[in-house]
C-alpha cells in the first residue's frame, strides 16, 4: 500500500466516523426530550457533518480521481465506509445517544488534538478547526453521562444498559491495522497505543463521577475501520443515499 | 380606577403605538386571545420541524443537508423564543404542551400535509416560508412587547430559509424533466394549503376585529393572503413552473391578481383533524414527550442532588 | 407529573466592549445547562462573546403601576443635561 493510498483510506476513517455519527444525531430533529436539547443534539450533528465535508473533500483530493465529498458521501456502498462500528449503533433512547456520543468523543478529542500536529498541513488545519468544536461535544457528552447516570434510579439504570450493550464497541479505535502504522510513521496521525491508556483514564473519571459501571470481560468488537460493518450502516446508507441512488447523475 | 377607565387608558396606548409589556394593565380577554395565538404560533413552529425533519436523512447532498438541518433547528428555536413570550402572560410551556397534546390548542393546518417527494422541501420553503413571513413580518409590530421583540429575532433569522427553498425549486427546475416535473408536483400540491395558512376569510375570521382593535394583527388574513399571491406568481413564472389555478390572472384595474375560489370545505376538515397527517404529527409530537419525561425529571432530581451537596459542603 | 425545567433569562455581549444585553429566555436544569442551552438558543448566528443566566425568579421588576412615581420624576430635572446651561460659542472644549 503505497502512503497516499493508505492517506486516502485514513481520511475517509475519519470523515466517515463524522458523517454517520452526524446522519445518526440528525435523526433525534424534532423528536429530542426538550425543545432546547433539540437545538443542541442539532448543533452536534451539524458540526459532525461539516467535519465530514472538509475530510471527504480532501480524501477525494488525495485519491485524485476527481471525487467530490458527494460522491464519496453518497455513492459508495458499505464495505466501502470505514467508520467505527460504534457511530452507526442506533439512537434507541437518549441514554443510548449520549453514551455512544461520550464514548467516541473522547477518542475523537484526543485524536483530533494529535491530528492539528499533523506533518500534512492540510490534515492539521482540518483538526485544529474540528478540535474546538469536539472539545465541546465532550464537555456536553461528559455532563450529561454524569447528570443521567447519578439522577434518578430509572436514568441510572437506562444508562448502565446502554453503556453495557456499547462498551464493546469502545475500543476499535484503537486497534491498529496498516494504514494506522504508515500514518503514524509518516507523522500524519498519532501512534494510537500511546492514546489507549489516556482514554481509558478519562472514561473511568467520568463513568465513576456518574456513578456507572464499566463492564468487564467484554470483547471488542472490530471491522468497521476495515469495512466490515453491523447490520445496520446497510440502512443507514439506503436510506441517505436514496436519491442519488434513484435518480443518478442530476444536480441537486 | 374603574375597569371601563382602565380599558379606555389600555386602548389609548395601543392607539398611540405604546407597546403592552409583561407586567402592564391588559384586558384578560387580550391576554388570553395573546396567549391562543402566541402558543399556537409556538405550536406550528415545533410540529413544523416533522414533514421538513422527514427529508434531513435523504437529503441529495451534504450541502442541503446541513441548510435542512440548520433550517429545523431554527424552527425549533422559534417555537422556544415564542413559548417563552407566551410564558410572560402567565403560563407555563407545560401547560402549552399539555394543550397542544389533548388536541385542545391548535397549530397552523399546512403541516397535516405529507412530503412526499424531496421538491416538497422546496415547495415549504418557498410557499410555507413564504406565507410565513407575508405573517411575521407583519407580527414586529405587534402591541405586545414580548412577542414583537421574538417576531424580529424570528424574521432575521428566517431570511434564509425561503431562499434556501426556492434555491431547491429553481435547481429541480432547471435539471431533468423528471426533476421539473417533481417541482410542478410539489407546487400543484403545496399551493392552496399555503393559501389557507392565512386562515377563513375575514368575514369568517371570528378573532379578525378584537385583533385589528388591539394591534395584535395589523392586516386582515385576506390582505396577507393577496400580498402572497402578487408576489408569488411572478416568482413562479420565473421558475417556469404553473399555479394550479385556472382563474389567476392579473386585474389592471385592482392591480393585483384575481384567483380561484379557496375549498374553504378541505380548510375546515384539515382544522378539524382531518388532515393527511394530523394523526401522525400529534403522534411524533406525543411519542417525543413522553420518552423525554426520564430525561427531563433526571436532569431536575441530578441538579437537586448537586445543589444539596453544595450546600452540605459550604454548612 | 410533567414538571418544566426552570426558566432563566439569558444576556448576552454581543462582543467585548459593549455590555450584557438581555437575549431572551429558556429552560434549563441547572446553570451549567443554562449557559449550553443559551449558546445553542441564543448564539447560532455569532451573536456572542459572553453569557450570563439567571434563573427568571431572582429578577425583581419595578411595578408598571409605580411608573409615575419611579420615572416621572425625572423628567423636569433638565438642569441635568448639557443644553441646560448657555455659554458663549467662543468657548471651547467644554
Amino acid at each position: 500500500m503505497t502512503q497516499q493510498e493508505a492517506l486516502f483510506q485514513y481520511l475517509l476513517r475519519l470523515g466517515d466516523n463524522a458523517l454517520i455519527l452526524g446522519q445518526r444525531l440528525s435523526e433525534w430533529c424534532g423528536h429530542a426530550p426538550v425543545l432546547e436539547q433539540d437545538i443542541a443534539i442539532t448543533n452536534l450533528a451539524l458540526d459532525l457533518i461539516g467535519q465530514a465535508r472538509n475530510w471527504l473533500t480532501l480524501a477525494g483530493e488525495v485519491e485524485g480521481k476527481g471525487r467530490n465529498e458527494d460522491q464519496l458521501a453518497y455513492l459508495r456502498d458499505a464495505r466501502d465506509f470505514h467508520n467505527l462500528l460504534l457511530v452507526e449503533q442506533p439512537n434507541e433512547d437518549w441514554a443510548h445517544t449520549i453514551v455512544r456520543q461520550f464514548l467516541f468523543d473522547q477518542f475523537n478529542y484526543l485524536l483530533h488534538n494529535e491530528l492539528q500536529h499533523s506533518t500534512d498541513e492540510r490534515v492539521a488545519a482540518i483538526a485544529a478547526k474540528s478540535l474546538k468544536e469536539i472539545k465541546y461535544h465532550l464537555k456536553y457528552s461528559s455532563e450529561w453521562m454524569v447528570r443521567l447516570g447519578d439522577g434518578t434510579e430509572e436514568s441510572h439504570n437506562r444508562m448502565q444498559r446502554a453503556l453495557d450493550a456499547l462498551w464493546r464497541y469502545s475500543s476499535e479505535a484503537f486497534l491498529t491495522d496498516e494504514i494506522d502504522q504508515l500514518m503514524a510513521e509518516a507523522g500524519i496521525g498519532p501512534d494510537l497505543h500511546k492514546l489507549e491508556p489516556l482514554y481509558h483514564q478519562y472514561v473511568a473519571q467520568v463513568l465513576d463521577e456518574a456513578t456507572l459501571q464499566p463492564p468487564t470481560d467484554t470483547y471488542m468488537q472490530r471491522g468497521g475501520k476495515q469495512g466490515l460493518h453491523t447490520e445496520f450502516l446497510g440502512y443507514i446508507l439506503a436510506e441517505m443515499q436514496f436519491l442519488q441512488r434513484a435518480y443518478p447523475n442530476m444536480q441537486w | 380606577m374603574s375597569r371601563e377607565e382602565l380599558e379606555k387608558r389600555f386602548q389609548e396606548k395601543i392607539d398611540a403605538e405604546i407597546k403592552i409589556e409583561p407586567k402592564d394593565w391588559m384586558p384578560e380577554r387580550y391576554r388570553r386571545n395573546l396567549i391562543r395565538q402566541i402558543s399556537q404560533h409556538a405550536h406550528s413552529e415545533v410540529v413544523g420541524m416533522l414533514p421538513e425533519g422527514n427529508w434531513i436523512t435523504r437529503a441529495p447532498t451534504l450541502r442541503r443537508k446541513v441548510a435542512l438541518l440548520a433550517k429545523v433547528q431554527d424552527e425549533a428555536g422559534h417555537g422556544l423564543y415564542l413559548y417563552s413570550a407566551a410564558e410572560t402572560l402567565g403560563i407555563s410551556r407545560e401547560e402549552m404542551i399539555e394543550q397542544l397534546l389533548s388536541g385542545k390548542a391548535k397549530y397552523s393546518s399546512i403541516f397535516n400535509y405529507p412530503t412526499l417527494t424531496w421538491a416538497d422541501i422546496g415547495a415549504i420553503g418557498w410557499l410555507v416560508d413564504g406565507a410565513a413571513i407575508m405573517n411575521q413580518v407583519m407580527l414586529t409590530r405587534t402591541s405586545y412587547g414580548p412577542y414583537a421583540r421574538a417576531m424580529v429575532r424570528i424574521c432575521k433569522e428566517e431570511s434564509f430559509h425561503q431562499r434556501q427553498g426556492y434555491e431547491i425549486m429553481l435547481t429541480l427546475a432547471r435539471g431533468t424533466e423528471v426533476q421539473r416535473q417533481m417541482a410542478q408536483d410539489a407546487l400543484n400540491r403545496w399551493w392552496w394549503p399555503a393559501l389557507m395558512m392565512f386562515g377563513p376569510s375575514d368575514k369568517d375570521s371570528v378573532h379578525t376585529a378584537e385583533s385589528m382593535k388591539w394591534k395584535i394583527k395589523r392586516k386582515t388574513n385576506d390582505e396577507l393572503r393577496q400580498q402572497f399571491v402578487d408576489v408569488t406568481v411572478p416568482q413562479a413564472e420565473y421558475l417556469g413552473l404553473t399555479i394550479p389555478d385556472p382563474d389567476l390572472k392579473w386585474n389592471e384595474a385592482r392591480g393585483h391578481y384575481d384567483f380561484g375560489e379557496i375549498d374553504w370545505e378541505e380548510f375546515w376538515r384539515v382544522v378539524k383533524g382531518n388532515g393527511p397527517c394530523n394523526h401522525l404529527r400529534m403522534k411524533a409530537r406525543r411519542e417525543a414527550h413522553e420518552k423525554g419525561a426520564w430525561v427531563r425529571e433526571a436532569a431536575l432530581a441530578y441538579a437537586e442532588k448537586r445543589r444539596q451537596r453544595q450546600q452540605q459542603k459550604a454548612s | 407529573m410533567n414538571k418544566d425545567w426552570p426558566l432563566w433569562e439569558v444576556f448576552i455581549r454581543a462582543k467585548n466592549g459593549l455590555s450584557h444585553k438581555h437575549a431572551g429566555s429558556l429552560h434549563a436544569a441547572d446553570a451549567q445547562m443554562a449557559i449550553e442551552n443559551a449558546r445553542d438558543v441564543y448564539c447560532r448566528r455569532n451573536e456572542g462573546v459572553s453569557i450570563w443566566v439567571v434563573e427568571s425568579k431572582y429578577i425583581t421588576a419595578s411595578d408598571p403601576e409605580d411608573a409615575d412615581a419611579l420615572f416621572e420624576p425625572a423628567q423636569d430635572k433638565i438642569y441635568r443635561h448639557p443644553t441646560f446651561y448657555n455659554l458663549p460659542d467662543e468657548v471651547k472644549h467644554i
